[in-house]
């Protein structure tokens, strides 16, 4: 009998060399059932070579992987309750939509009538015409091979459902569609969901819970809204996207300089254990020209370059004494009242700063 | 009228390519289609003529049926089907070998089996003979080794196979070589992922995916053992008459060059036919995933 408090996934120290380079170091996890648990790392940061563990096709050099209490270290792929969505989506050429997605069950000689009933089932939930049955994956556009992957992944009735990428080819809008579809299919099918991405920003739509993974190592856990506010470090912070960050170290109760120069901010943080560090600031938080006149940080520049992101508008502000331009965002529809080359003040209220550690 | 055709030519004769193709094509058309049409007008010509202007004739063809050449004709049907299925089986491992597992040895066992190929087919059969022969190199060893005599191997229909998977197995191996290494190894980890055991991934994946070498290989082997003569004759001696030693005869022994041009014709066509079904019946384009 397994436990209800035992974890769905469990992995003990789980480590990949590979001769001398250590592509997986010591990684350990829980995962409970039912959840949408996400990978996060930049490429060569280990979480490809985790999934092939996980999935059966390569082994771990050290460690202990267990589902539902059973190790399954040196069980192969085909004998895991387990199955993964490709990168390339691994579609088989030579089969039509209808003979991709039964594949599984014709393995296991599940009659016709029953494997046909199921692929019906499937293509409908993943509105998947079912005049596609005949038809060649070959033919099939971007989204469409996206759900033949995902039905064929799901006619195994895996016990975890693993993901490698499988949106990063598309086009913007298609990968967005498809996030929420994903998401929304995990929720109907109350399935484990692991997936694995180099962008946060698709983690964040989907996932329950986020590791980040570098080098290796996995540098933080958490729910979406964790990482967001509470990024652990420099590395967390910097991957969700463009911040500024500042070099600090402590310079009174609740002050911090910049690291080589005069410039003192103020935080709400609790810097009683603090020396040095980094301050990160989001674009979006910071105020420009007139509103940023009352704020308690504020600091001069010269706004020199601005981009429009869609819903809102990038500033670029130099400061005389820093190498990196400062970022500010504003919302399109009440941009900044100034000329580009104007001096112009930017600020920030300092509940609005997250203090990292390096 | 006139004009305006004479433009038509000078204008499709400065095509692109049209020029730089000519040379080739007029080498072709004397080289390769001008014999066979006229191996194809001997075919129709009265028996042992030597001359095309005699009133044509279907003789050649009704004698061909009546007589008893289906025997010729279906050893070498049989001799075609039995190395195309042997050579299969033999090349299929060496074959996934070379293409998946033996990375930088590929190079040296495609060079051992190339080599052979530099020496002449007849020699390279001369050299078997040697070995099977009564007394021969194989017998002989067996008697001192073991004081087994194990003779009558040479000039029998086991003989004959031995020699032709022997000479056609680099037409086999290396179409095949390409076909396996066409298939992406995401897809069998995928098929394996959903449950496929080995045997079934090798069904249901490696073998339909690499059917395009596995057909040109099939294809390239069954027609040069249908054509072929030497190893029949070299190996075979008596044992067997396979069509293209008919063929052989009718134009030098029995100096009957249109029964020989008709015994041609037919196998040609025979070949083509079976070709042509080939292609039907397996769908290269699906095969490949272009369709």
């Amino acid at each position: 009998m397994v436990e209800l408090s035992e974890p769905f996934l469990e992995l003990n120290g789980i480590t990949k060399r590979f001769g001398n380079f250590v592509a997986v170091d010591d990684v350990n996890l829980e995962i409970t059932e039912g959840e949408f648990f996400t990978l996060v790392g930049p490429s060569g940061s280990g979480k490809t070579t985790m999934i092939r563990m996980l999935v059966g096709m390569d082994a771990p050099s050290d460690g202990e992987m267990r589902l539902q209490g059973r190790v399954m270290n040196d069980l192969p792929a085909n004998k895991r309750p387990t199955c993964m969505v490709f990168q390339s989506l691994a579609l088989f050429p030579h089969k039509s939509v209808g003979e991709n997605i039964e594949f599984s069950m014709k393995i296991t000689g599940k009659d016709k009538v029953k494997r046909r009933a199921r692929v019906d089932q499937l293509m409908e939930q993943l509105r998947l015409p079912l005049s596609y049955y005949e038809k060649s994956v070959t033919q099939c556009s971007g989204g469409e091979r996206q759900r033949i992957a995902l039905a064929r992944a799901l006619a195994f009735d895996p016990q975890i459902l693993f993901f490698d990428e499988p949106l990063s080819a598309l086009d913007f809008r298609l990968r967005k569609a498809l996030e929420k579809e994903l998401k929304d299919i995990h929720r109907e099918t109350g399935k484990t969901f692991v997936y694995i991405t180099h962008s946060l920003e698709e983690a964040m739509v989907m996932s329950d819970r986020i590791a980040i993974m570098r080098e290796g190592r996995i540098v933080q856990i958490g729910t979406p809204h964790e990482i967001y506010n509470n990024p652990k470090n420099k590395f967390v912070a910097q991957f969700m996207g463009e911040v500024n960050t500042l070099s600090v170290e402590k310079a009174g109760e609740n002050t911090l300089r910049v690291t080589g120069f005069d410039d003192i901010f103020t935080v709400t943080d609790d810097l009683s254990d603090f020396t040095t560090g980094f301050l990160i600031i989001r674009p979006e938080v910071m105020k420009i020209g007139r509103s940023a006149a009352d704020m308690k940080n504020k600091i001069k520049g010269i706004a020199f370059n601005d981009y429009a992101l869609g819903s809102r508008v990038q500033y670029q502000i130099r400061i005389e004494h820093f190498d990196e331009p400062w970022l500010v965002e504003r919302l399109q529809d009440e941009p900044y009242e100034g000329q580009r080359g104007d001096t112009v003040d930017i600020g920030w209220r300092p509940e609005d700063s997250i203090l990292v550690s390096n | 009228m006139a004009k305006t055709s004479q433009s038509n030519m000078s204008s499709w004769l400065k095509q692109p390519g049209v020029l730089a193709a000519l040379p080739a094509s007029l080498f072709l058309l004397i080289g390769f289609a001008g014999p066979l049409l006229l191996v194809v007008a001997y075919s129709f010509m009265p028996s042992k003529t030597f001359t095309l202007l005699q009133a044509p004739t279907i003789e050649n063809y009704s004698s061909i049926i009546s007589d008893s050449y289906y025997i010729s004709f279906f050893w070498s049907l049989a001799m075609a089907l039995t190395t195309v299925v042997l050579l299969f089986i033999i090349c299929y491992p060496i074959a996934y070998g070379m293409a998946k597992l033996f990375n930088k040895w590929a190079n040296l066992v495609t060079a051992l089996i190339a080599v052979p190929i530099l020496i002449s087919e007849n020699i390279r059969l001369f050299g078997w003979v040697l070995i099977l022969l009564k007394n021969g190199v194989f017998d002989g060893s067996m008697q001192s080794l073991f004081g087994l005599s194990i003779s009558g191997l040479l000039f029998t229909v086991p003989a004959i196979t031995l020699g032709l998977v022997y000479v056609y197995l680099p037409f086999m191996l290396f179409p095949l070589v390409i076909g396996i290494s066409m298939v992406p190894e995401t897809l069998k980890e995928a098929a394996s992922d959903l449950g496929a055991t080995r045997w079934q991934i090798f069904r249901e994946i490696e073998l339909p995916l690499s059917m395009p070498g596995l057909m040109i290989g099939g294809i390239l082997t069954f027609v040069l053992v249908l054509g072929s003569l030497a190893e029949a004759k070299i190996l075979g001696g008596q044992a067997i008459v396979m069509i293209a030693d008919d063929i052989e005869s009718a134009f030098t022994f029995a100096q009957n060059w249109p029964k020989g041009s008709a015994l041609s014709v037919l196998l040609i066509a025979l070949s083509g036919i079976i070709v042509f079904l080939l292609f039907r019946r397996v769908d290269l384009d699906r095969v490949i995933g272009r369709r």
